[in-house]
């Protein structure tokens, strides 16, 4: 039997913290490719140092639900794992490239396929582009658009910002939009100025975050200028400096995400290839094009 | 008996004997040997096999379902199954007569029935203690282990519940015909590894980690909260048991204490399941005390009758009790009550939200060169 584990941070105040940790959960358990898929998190139940009891298989995949290699996947999430042996060097990392360690869970002696964080992942780059698709309704979103790809910075961790980077370059190259930025909260080039980025009226802003929370729904929007007061919601798109701003909101609530955590289930040795096709196909919120 | 029964028992007698809940049986190569606490048969053809197997069919239903149905594979759900039918104390025919009317359970609010159905089967029911006497048509009838997540997010009054074992679930639902594999989903939905736990405790392998362990491996910002463990004893550990983890607050029946040595002597609780360390909620609690209690107390003059002495208790423990919205708007001889409350607050408190006008920081007199202001 092999198991699959999804751990995030989860929240005590936030009720859709969570959210879509669970919706991807869903997703990949409807495909039937594990015998389990649970759900671990750090501050909610089952929390990470009691989730692997829950699963009953003897080989774990655990994928983190977190956007970049640091402190999290780092340190709190195996030792909390109670992963026998773990060094951050067994994912031979540069911040951007770890994939998955091996290891025997201290207390219930079950072999953990430990999986690099979604953030970072390749795949993650079709996630974006999936969100600035959903947000705008067109599967074919690109010419004449502007994308920005937004994440905290460097203040807390130096690899957040390498990820947002990394994404960012990745779309670029892929020459789908007109421009792409990568953008920070807390430092140069800052999101509070977006359209002093752009030259492209139309620009898609893409939060890379797990979950909506203060940041995406509180501090970006009003940042951003889209409005005085998160309270009031604002418009989608809603004219800033005579732009017009597609505002995504997290990219961890795009149903794509779903096939991030599978692809680093396989490249951790899953055997899940008919899981990938089919949730990559299923998450897909606007028709493909030529439907 | 179906006839896949019948078949598997056959099957099994092949590879090896069983001897399981009262059953004993056999192939010796010539024939089968068949042995329920009532009867004993030897020598027997499959024919006679089967006819033994029909009259003795509760014992070849329930090895069915144990060896089939739930199989071997998850020790801690077999565990609980076999818990919620006694499994372990009463005879297959006592339990099979007992599982006709249903066996009871009570996890937490949760209220579990197992029944009897099919050829052995067994049906399992969950739904909120509170519910007990409801007509199962009265409830909200659900499927999916999975809609145990929606159920338990919000208390009653919507407010979200990040402590799944906080005795605050909702009542009016139920899932009324689940098999073992979906009942042991749905309860540790509700509340997440408790069966485990409950189980490894029962086994003798709960690895309980104390307060003291638990706060040494806290990191980042939690690891401040290791600075309040230094020689103060085990009082503020005791504040922070009796506070968060009473029966009235967590239905998990504390089983760590400050360290292996030093038990604490706030009760831990009477549930079902153990709680085998400081949860994230009381890690979280305990880092703004430890910065809380890194205060030195000082002396206050406050200036209060005696009846609001006795009020600003009343609040606290109302607050305290979570009885605040029990307090009903007219009812004056509550302390707690809110036009109480806003009468001494218009009294006490100056425009400052200062309590009888003292301020919270005494401005500093050194000397007469004192810079004034509160600092
Ligand atoms: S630490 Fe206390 S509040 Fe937290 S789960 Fe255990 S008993 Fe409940």
């Amino acid at each position: 039997m092999q198991a699959l584990v999804i751990v995030a941070h989860g929240s005590h105040l936030n009720p859709d913290s969570s959210t879509p940790t669970q919706r991807h959960a869903d997703t990949i358990r409807a495909t039937g490719a594990f015998d389990e898929v649970k759900t671990g998190f750090w501050k909610e139940e089952p929390s990470l140092r009691e989730v692997l009891r829950t699963v009953e298989s003897e080989e774990v995949y655990v994928v983190p639900l977190f956007i970049s290699e640091g402190y999290f996947t780092e340190q709190v999430i195996p030792r909390e794992l109670r992963l026998d042996g773990w060094d951050v060097s067994q994912w031979d990392s540069d911040g951007l490239n770890a994939d998955t360690a091996t290891l025997v869970a201290e207390d219930t002696g079950q072999t953990v396929h430990y999986c690099g964080p979604v953030g970072t992942h390749e795949s993650m780059t079709d996630v974006v582009v999936r969100r600035a698709e959903t947000v705008t309704g067109d599967p074919d979103v690109g010419p004449g658009f502007g994308l920005a790809v937004v994440g905290h910075g460097t203040e807390r961790n130096e690899n957040s910002a390498k990820a947002i980077e990394y994404h960012a370059e990745r779309v670029r190259e892929s020459g789908r939009f007109d421009e792409v930025r990568a953008l920070y909260m807390d430092e140069e080039p800052e999101v509070d100025d977006v359209t002093d980025h752009f030259e492209s009226e139309d620009i898609v802003v893409v939060p890379l975050f797990v979950a909506d929370g203060f940041h995406t729904q509180e501090d970006i929007p009003e940042d951003m200028g889209l409005t005085d007061d998160y309270r009031t919601g604002y418009d989608v798109p809603a004219e800033v400096d005579g732009h017009r701003i597609w505002y995504a909101g997290a990219v961890g609530t795009e149903a794509l995400m779903a096939d991030v955590v599978l692809e680093r289930a396989a490249d951790a040795g899953a055997d899940i290839e008919d899981a990938i096709a089919s949730v990559r196909e299923e998450t897909r919120e606007t028709p493909a094009a030529g439907d | 008996m179906r006839g896949e029964q019948f078949d598997a028992l056959v099957r099994r007698l092949d590879e090896r004997p069983i001897d399981f809940d009262g059953l004993c049986a056999e192939w010796d190569g010539d024939g089968y040997a068949f042995e329920t606490p009532d009867r004993t048969h030897e020598g027997l053809s499959q024919a006679g096999l089967h006819e033994a197997a029909a009259n003795a069919e509760p014992y070849v239903t329930n090895w069915y379902f144990w060896e089939a149905d739930v199989g071997h594979e998850g020790r801690h759900r077999r565990a609980f199954l076999r818990k919620l039918e006694a499994a372990d104390e009463r005879s297959v025919p006592e339990r099979y007569d007992a599982l006709e009317t249903g066996m009871e359970t009570e996890w937490g609010q949760l209220r579990i029935t197992a029944t009897l159905g099919d050829a052995g089967e067994r049906r399992y029911e969950v739904r909120h203690e509170d519910d007990a006497g409801a007509d199962v048509d009265a409830l909200e009838a659900h499927e999916d282990p999975l809609d145990a997540r929606d159920i338990a997010t919000y208390d009653e009054k919507e407010r979200y519940r990040p402590l799944k074992t906080a005795p605050t679930l909702v009542n009016g639902w139920v899932f009324p015909a689940l098999d073992g594999r979906d009942l042991t989903e749905t309860v540790d939905t509700f509340y997440p590894a408790t069966i485990a736990n409950w189980n490894l405790e029962r086994e003798g392998e709960l690895d309980v980690s104390h307060w003291e362990e638990t706060m040494e491996r806290q990191s980042g910002i939690y690891s401040v909260i290791q600075t309040w463990n230094r020689g103060e004893g085990k009082e503020h550990v005791e504040w922070v048991a009796e506070s968060c983890c009473d029966d009235s607050q967590c239905l998990k029946r504390r089983e760590w204490q400050y360290d292996e040595e030093t038990e604490l002597d706030a009760p831990g609780g009477d549930g079902a399941f153990p709680c085998r360390e400081p949860c994230s909620l009381v890690v979280a609690a305990a880092r703004k005390w430890t910065r809380l209690e890194g205060e030195e107390s000082r002396t206050y003059e406050f200036e209060l009758t005696p009846s609001e002495k006795e009020q600003v208790e009343d609040i606290i423990g109302a607050v305290a009790d979570g009885r605040v919205d029990d307090v009903r708007e007219a009812d004056i001889y509550e302390g707690a009550n809110r036009y109480r409350t806003r009468f001494l607050r218009a009294k006490r408190f100056d425009e400052n939200g200062n309590l009888s006008g003292t301020p919270t920081e005494p401005e500093e007199e050194t000397d007469g060169a004192g810079e004034g202001g509160d600092n």
